[in-house]
């Protein structure tokens, strides 16, 4: 057997796998019952699909000029979903788009529930509470003295 | 690649790939949520990457390469902006 014909089964099997992790993901998105378990369907074409297919073309190309722009293409995208998700996430939670039944543990849940005890907005748990970190930001910035 | 191996490889991809965009779109469509479609979306944007990169790696060209790297780049700014700016429009009991 020789190498090229190894290198193109090896190259058709992570493009087909890869293929294969967008169709999970399409299942997991028609399936299952909230916004969070979705996103946990959808990040298996964006990290570990995304890693096979390129692998797959690296494989396929077999020139060393194209593989820092496929690492290149993979750090990025390693780098951006989280961005994304996080703020899906985030989002998700406070409008209340998920399912409390379905959660093992909400860990959100006490830090929520003990700023809305303290409206006044002073305590440190209503920093990472209710307002969220974007609009926490403010207390501190009250708190410097003008120059 | 090989002639028949380049076929197949392409048939298969291009049915798994179909078979996901369709899955995408008609949760796009469904909702229920803005964040969901945000999520089918981001979902489609993958597949279309796939797409560019199989079909590149079985006509054994680069030319869609920087897209790719590009779509790897920028693709999230949209989940971002739209999950930034979700605000709750259902009816609440209190």
């Amino acid at each position: 057997m020789n190498i090229d014909l190894l290198l193109d089964l090896a190259s058709a099997a992570c493009l087909v796998i890869g293929a294969l992790m967008s169709l999970a993901a399409a299942i997991g998105l028609l399936r299952f019952p909230d916004l969070l378990s979705r996103m946990h369907a959808a990040t298996k074409p964006q990290v570990f699909g995304l890693l096979l297919l390129l692998t797959g073309l690296g494989l396929q190309l077999r020139s060393w000029a194209v593989v820092p722009l496929l690492a290149i293409a993979w750090l990025f995208q390693l780098l951006t979903v989280p961005v994304s998700a996080h703020m899906v996430g985030r989002s998700g939670y406070r409008t209340k788009h998920l399912r409390k039944d379905t959660l093992s543990e909400d860990e959100l849940d006490a830090v929520v529930q003990k700023a809305a005890a303290d409206p006044a907005g002073d305590g440190a748990a209503a920093r990472v509470g209710r307002e969220g970190p974007a609009v926490a930001a403010q207390p501190t910035l009250r708190e410097r003295p003008n120059p | 690649m090989t002639e028949s191996l380049a076929g197949a490889v392409l048939v298969a991809v291009a049915a798994l790939l179909t078979v996901s965009a369709a899955a995408a779109i008609v949760r796009t469509i469904r909702g229920p949520s803005l964040l969901d479609r945000v999520l089918a979306i981001d979902v489609l944007l993958s597949v279309v990457s796939a797409a560019l990169i199989t079909e590149m790696a079985v006509n054994g060209h680069q030319n869609n390469l920087v897209l790719v790297v590009v779509i790897c780049l920028v693709g999230f700014i949209g989940s971002v902006t739209v999950a930034r700016f979700v605000i709750d429009r259902r009816p609440h009991e209190h």
